[in-house]
């Protein structure tokens, strides 16, 4: 009985360990498929581009350390998309807490971003796994009412 | 028999001219496709069926609104649709709609040309987002349908030329969900005792009540200018006379940017009026501004 146990345990453990491999394996795929952490670089540069001159959003990056935040988004589109990175700069909730972000804004940025990696021939498949990742921080950044 | 709706009439010449006005301007800041089409009754949905999503661009900062042209050519019918729709906040839309169907095999028996029918919607977005929202985006909906050609809903036994419908819809779109292309999907819950949309009336014989009917929708992005899928619509079937079947359609809508939608459709109506299976394409234009 004991051993039996013990042998369905190992072998669970096993088994886990062996899926969490694959899947690290697999998670990479977006990470690739976003031309690696130099491709990622290129595509927030491009975006920071396109804030500036996009009216209803530039004047909420005024004043930023550009360089520090090129840093800190690549680092996080690199991390979330399985590269070999960590992002380590505040919370989504924490860095738009009195930025008073619309869903206007927000929806802006997402466009924004979506012809940035068009522009960067990024396939329709790798920016629908990215969108994917991000949608979710919508609660978090948006903080006007509304719903 | 005739009534006419002024109000209708230059309500849209005035959308018309602001949308001409506003070509150029920037119809938005929702993403694309997220405003979906121009419905047959005028509400911002696919093709058949009202969706939850609000018509055009406009998000919560922004209003904006839609202008199309819709036809069908079935067997024995055909059907035109003007309308417009303005949003106002991504949280109301108000919508106007002018519906022809030519009787094209009936008309010399029946001594008209036509089943005529005006539609006024309003929806409110209760909750969420369509891209952003776990739960997806959920609409609140009325269209009131009233006949101009009151001989036709008199002529098959419709208790009244006027109805309003009530519906509650829900989409949502869940990004790179199959082979990584994004897919919509809407359900939506009518209460209805409109025969044929409306255009034959409202209740009869068999029953005079509102009824609950289901619509469905379901769409893949192929990308983000190209979106295909399936609509289906319950209806119900009031008229002993007339029996009507449910509504479904195969769609295929293009939208090369904001400012325009080309849907193109094969569409299955069933039996109307005692002509059998009708089906038949339908194209349908839509600018938004």
């Amino acid at each position: 009985m004991r051993f039996s146990t013990a042998l369905v345990l190992t072998a669970t453990l096993f088994l886990t360990g062996g899926c969490q491999v694959t899947s690290q394996q697999q998670d990479d795929a977006l990470y690739q498929d976003l031309g690696e952490r130099q491709g990622i670089e290129t595509i927030v540069e491009d975006l920071l581009y396109r804030i500036a001159d996009d009216p209803r959003i530039a004047f909420q990056f005024r004043g930023i350390d550009v360089a520090h935040f090129h840093r800190q988004l690549s680092d996080q589109i690199c991390d979330l998309s399985g590269g070999p990175c960590t992002y380590s700069g505040m919370d989504m909730t924490e860095s738009h807490a009195k930025m008073g972000v619309t869903n206007t804004q927000f929806n802006a940025l997402n466009e924004q971003l979506i012809l940035a990696m068009e522009a960067n021939a990024v396939s329709t498949s790798a920016q629908n796994r990215l969108l994917a990742l991000l949608a979710p921080m919508h609660g978090d950044i948006v903080n006007t009412s509304g719903d | 028999m005739n009534k006419n709706h002024p109000l209708l009439g230059s309500g849209i010449l005035i959308l018309i001219c602001l949308f001409s006005q506003g070509l150029y301007a920037d119809p938005g800041s929702r993403l694309w496709g997220t405003g979906g089409v121009t419905s047959i009754e005028g509400s911002a949905g696919g093709g058949l069926v009202p969706w939850a999503l609000l018509a055009g661009y406009a998000s919560d900062e922004e209003w904006g609104g839609t202008v199309a042209l819709s036809r069908g050519e079935f067997d024995d019918y055909s059907l035109t649709v003007t309308s417009a729709a303005v949003n106002w906040r991504n949280r109301f839309e108000f919508s106007l709609a002018r519906q022809n169907l030519s009787l094209d095999t009936l008309g010399p028996a029946l001594e008209q040309d036509a089943a005529k029918q005006d539609i006024f919607g309003a929806k409110v977005r209760l909750h969420g987002d369509v891209l952003y929202s776990p739960l997806g985006q959920w609409s609140l909906g009325i269209q009131h349908k009233r006949n101009r050609n009151s001989a036709i809903p008199g002529a098959v036994g419709a208790r009244s030329d006027n109805g309003s419908d009530l519906y509650l819809a829900g989409s949502k779109l869940f990004f790179g969900a199959f082979f990584h292309r994004n897919v919509l999907v809407n359900t939506t819950l009518r209460s209805t005792r409109a025969n044929q949309g409306g255009l034959l009336g409202f209740g009869g014989d068999r029953n005079n009540s509102h009824e609950a009917q289901i619509e469905s929708s379901i769409g893949i992005f192929a990308n983000r200018r190209w979106l295909m899928g399936a609509e289906y619509r319950q209806k119900p079937d009031n008229l002993s006379a007339v029996p009507e079947d449910d509504w479904w359609s195969l769609y295929l809508a293009w939208l090369p940017d904001r400012h325009l939608s080309v849907t193109a459709a094969w569409v299955e109506l069933g039996d109307i009026v005692g002509l059998e299976d009708q089906r038949g394409p339908y194209l349908s234009i839509e600018g938004s501004f």
